[in-house]
């Protein structure tokens, strides 16, 4: 069972890798973007491992929104109000349990993922973060790592995408031969998962 | 790179606090980055509310002023806002007769605004979106983001901000400025990279002896790579990617803007070519503005921003305002 404190590991997780990766993530976005998604999200998961320690929620689900509403307030751009849509409404679908089973957590990221591409109008192979959550959420019903695997291939498969959202459709095809900087960032989030299910042997 | 600045994590909070400074005809909110009118919320009149990253000044804050926009939201260095602060600006301004959110054709901007746009009607304050999208570099399609929102964003703030001054509702407020957006085309060229304080760096290399053709405001690559072109050949290129799609029927209103490094020396010189291709082309220009207004940081470069107009937004664009970067008629 995953309690609120494995969510709120999960969430410094998150904030360690983005810290550790910030200028990879910037650099990718420059390729195709505009050089920020390493700072952007940084500041972002800085300010949620931040809140989650310090209120504490009692249930995952409350860790999940919290965060996700942190993350709309203090991020901006587009990664801002889409990440924070996708931890919000995962952890609304988590409904008010003290713990949680992970077929519970697979289906609520799965409704996470869908109000991610509600949101952003993209669809799979796009070339947007979608690209690496689609995949995860699938294979979150049956592993943590196997969710982690399938986000950091579906980022890795955006390279030869034409980007069909966000900034990087300004380029049409001179989008194709760079990694998708949110898919990216997308597969971190979802390593950082695996990661803490992994120390805290909740591995399946 | 070089930069004025003390470190870049307190860039915009800097401007923020030197703007006060300067103007104290605004409410500059530091902490929650607000920019407001001093005399917001004007009894009767509708609320205009801009925003979005850092890094285009003097858009949108030093257009904040009588006869323009009662409220700007600075985000970070090229990236939107949050709700939080368009919340708090539609709250600063409205006077209950609504507030219209100006907003950039990108997708952070478009998100974050959407999202304020449900918190404030939430807190009971009428809203409205009028969504720019000028820039005809970006093929616009259902399957892209859709045309990216530039120059014109001058001209619907300006435009729209004298109606309502006027006291014109909300729904003629928004028609306005749709009509503008609708009638309004952009063209953008850079001759250099531009290099954000967070990365240190340039975006992309821009190698000397070329130009990077339909740029947008942020650093993000164009479509395409040429060898450098004379001041002629820019505006012969400008002029035409932005009349092809325009094709005005009558006199336009002519935006020649620099991109942050070009000197007005050489902006002058380009807009004597870019009249004469209108010349050449037969439109007739009503107005000129020639200078830095919607930059992209250090970037060397310009855009060409055409509005055709009528009379009533010729006499709109004409009206008096007050704000440190536009002011004329008072």
């Amino acid at each position: 069972m995953l309690d609120a404190d494995f969510f709120r590991r999960w969430m410094a997780a998150t904030a360690a890798a983005v810290d550790r990766e910030a200028d990879q993530l910037t650099e990718l976005d420059s390729a195709i973007g505009d050089a920020d998604h390493g700072s952007n999200l940084q500041r972002g998961f800085t300010a949620v491992a931040a809140v989650v320690e310090k209120d504490a929620p009692a249930t995952p689900g409350a860790v999940l929104t919290l965060a996700g509403r942190q993350l709309i307030s203090t991020v901006g751009g587009a990664s801002g109000p889409l990440y924070g849509t996708l931890l919000r409404r995962t952890g609304k679908a988590l409904g008010e349990d003290a713990e949680v089973t992970q077929d519970q957590l697979a289906q609520a990221f799965a409704a996470g993922v869908a109000a991610v591409g509600q949101l952003g109008g993209a669809q799979a192979g796009d070339k947007t973060m979608l690209d690496a959550l689609l995949p995860a959420a699938e294979a979150l019903a049956l592993s943590f790592r196997g969710a982690a695997d399938a986000a950091r291939a579906g980022a890795e498969a955006t390279v030869p995408l034409l980007a069909r959202k966000g900034r990087a459709s300004y380029l049409g095809e001179r989008s194709i031969g760079h990694q998708d900087p949110g898919a990216t960032s997308a597969a971190l989030l979802v390593e950082a998962l695996a990661g803490t299910a992994q120390d805290g042997g909740a591995e399946a | 790179m070089k930069m004025l600045i003390n470190v870049p994590e307190t860039v915009v909070a800097d401007a923020l606090r030197g703007m006060a400074a300067a103007h104290p005809e605004l409410t500059v909110d530091v902490e929650n980055r607000v920019v407001v009118r001093r005399d917001a919320p004007v009894a009767g009149k509708v609320g205009l509310v801009s925003g979005g990253g850092s890094g285009h000044e003097p858009l949108h804050a030093g257009f904040v002023g009588p006869g323009m926009l009662s409220a700007a939201c600075p985000g970070e260095v090229f990236t939107s806002p949050v709700p939080d602060q368009m919340v708090r600006a539609a709250a600063a301004v409205d006077s209950g007769a609504g507030v219209l959110f100006v907003v950039k054709n990108y997708t952070g901007d478009v998100l974050n605004f959407e999202m304020a746009a449900e918190l404030a009607e939430d807190e009971g304050i009428q809203v409205a979106q009028v969504v720019v999208d000028d820039d005809v570099a970006v093929s616009d399609s259902t399957f892209t983001a859709g045309r990216r929102g530039t120059g014109a964003t001058l001209f619907v703030e300006k435009i729209a901000g004298a109606a309502a001054d006027e006291g014109a509702p909300l729904d003629r407020v928004v028609s306005v400025a749709r009509q503008v957006n609708g009638s309004s085309r952009s063209f953008g060229v850079a001759l250099s990279s531009v290099t954000t304080p967070a990365k240190g760096s340039p975006t992309f290399d821009l190698p000397a002896g070329e130009l990077e053709l339909g740029i947008g405001i942020h650093g993000e690559p164009g479509r395409e790579r040429r060898s450098m072109m004379t001041s002629g050949e820019i505006a012969d290129f400008a002029v035409h990617a932005v009349l092809e799609d325009l094709r005005p029927t009558g006199p336009v209103l002519a935006l020649v803007n620099g991109m942050g490094a070009t000197p007005l020396l050489e902006l002058y010189g380009f807009n004597a070519e870019v009249q004469r291709v209108l010349s050449e082309r037969g439109v007739p220009v009503a107005r000129t503005l020639v200078g830095n207004y919607v930059t992209s940081l250090e970037m060397a470069g310009c855009s060409v921003t055409l509005c055709q107009v009528d009379e009533e937004l010729l006499r709109l664009w004409d009206a008096p305002v007050e704000t440190p970067a536009l002011r004329w008629g008072r």
